[in-house]
């Protein structure tokens, strides 16, 4: 005997998936065409352990490549700039054997998605990690020069002036009147 | 709105002022969605509607009639609802005092307005790209101050 059977793949995969998000009690709505909301942040081992729940299934979840990679650059300068021994590295080198990508490849793909150089993201870091120094630690700026890496600290003066339009002691000023005129 | 398109409002009594900052938001890189207050009035009349869509970045103008940017920017701060909007000042005004106060006074930005445009798209080009940073990188908005 034979039967013929209809299906309907929507139907299928939509039921599968709401399944499988079930089992993993995660707490969800669908949008349709594939998209699904989820109503809270997965941490990426639950969400790396969902990814592979899916793929023997031929489902897999769509990200945009570069955008992760972005985020992982970034993640890597944070690390690199609140490391102790910072200064045994070289950024570039770092970035490249941290993230298994040439420097080139990685500063590329950085500029395309944030329009900023990884440069200046580093200079950013280290310029709001000498602010925290400055504010929480109350740290001079000779020590913040000198655990930052800076060969002076005119240099840092003129890098902080440059990234903010305003000079250490001026912000550091400017702070302490605002935690007063707010408070 | 985008979903990926800064949503960007900016306070300023003067037309020219505001088609001149239009054009530029509209060749800078960034995608951005501007709108309009006209002035300092308006612009809290908008902002404290209930159900409002607050800017990533509000651009005040600090000289404006009714109401002006300093007394604009001393309301937002003292609103809950508002006080962590990233506000952008400028001014045709590089007078010490007045940067200095408005920063002490929340502003995170102060911007000595440009007359070239060309200037003005590179201001506003480091304004997006920083800012955006600083919403997507972990920055402490409280350290966030930018004087350009």
């Amino acid at each position: 005997m034979k039967l013929f059977i209809k299906f309907d793949i929507n139907t299928i995969c939509s039921l599968y998936l709401k399944q499988k998000l079930e089992e993993e009690k995660i707490n969800f709505t669908t949008l349709g065409f594939g998209e699904i909301e989820l109503n809270e942040n997965l941490s990426t081992e639950a969400l790396d352990k969902l990814k592979n729940n899916l793929s023997p299934y031929g489902f897999e979840v769509v990200e945009n490549q570069k955008s992760v990679l972005v985020q992982k650059i970034k993640d890597a300068i944070i690390e690199l700039v609140y490391m102790e021994d910072s200064n045994n590295y070289k950024s570039s080198v770092f970035l490249a054997e941290k993230l298994n990508h040439s420097y080139g490849y990685l500063s590329n793909v950085f500029s395309e998605v944030t329009y900023s150089s990884i440069e200046n993201f580093i200079i950013l870091q280290k310029i709001e990690r000498a602010k925290q120094l400055m504010l929480v630690n109350e740290m001079s700026l000779t020590e913040i020069a000198f655990l930052l890496n800076y060969s002076s600290v005119a240099h840092l003066s003129t890098q902080f002036k440059n990234t903010t339009g305003i000079t250490p002691s001026a912000f550091q000023r400017i702070i302490k009147k605002r935690r007063e005129y707010l408070k | 709105m985008q979903k990926n398109a800064l949503y960007i409002l900016l306070a300023d009594d003067d037309e020219d002022d505001r088609l001149f900052f239009k054009d530029a938001f509209e060749e800078v890189r960034v995608q951005t969605q501007v709108e309009f207050a006209f002035d300092g009035m308006q612009l809290m009349e908008h902002l404290q509607q209930p159900d409002v869509i607050l800017p990533d970045v509000l651009f005040l103008d600090l000289n404006m009639p009714k109401k002006s940017g300093k007394e604009c920017l001393a309301e937002i701060k003292q609103d809950q609802r508002l006080k962590n909007i990233i506000i952008a000042i400028y001014s045709t005004s590089s007078s010490e005092e007045d940067i200095e106060d408005t920063f002490v006074q929340g502003a995170n930005i102060y911007i000595k307005k440009p007359s070239d445009f060309n200037d003005l798209k590179k201001i506003i080009n480091e304004v997006l790209t920083i800012n955006w940073h600083y919403q997507t990188s972990g920055l402490n908005r409280d350290n966030f101050l930018l004087r350009l």
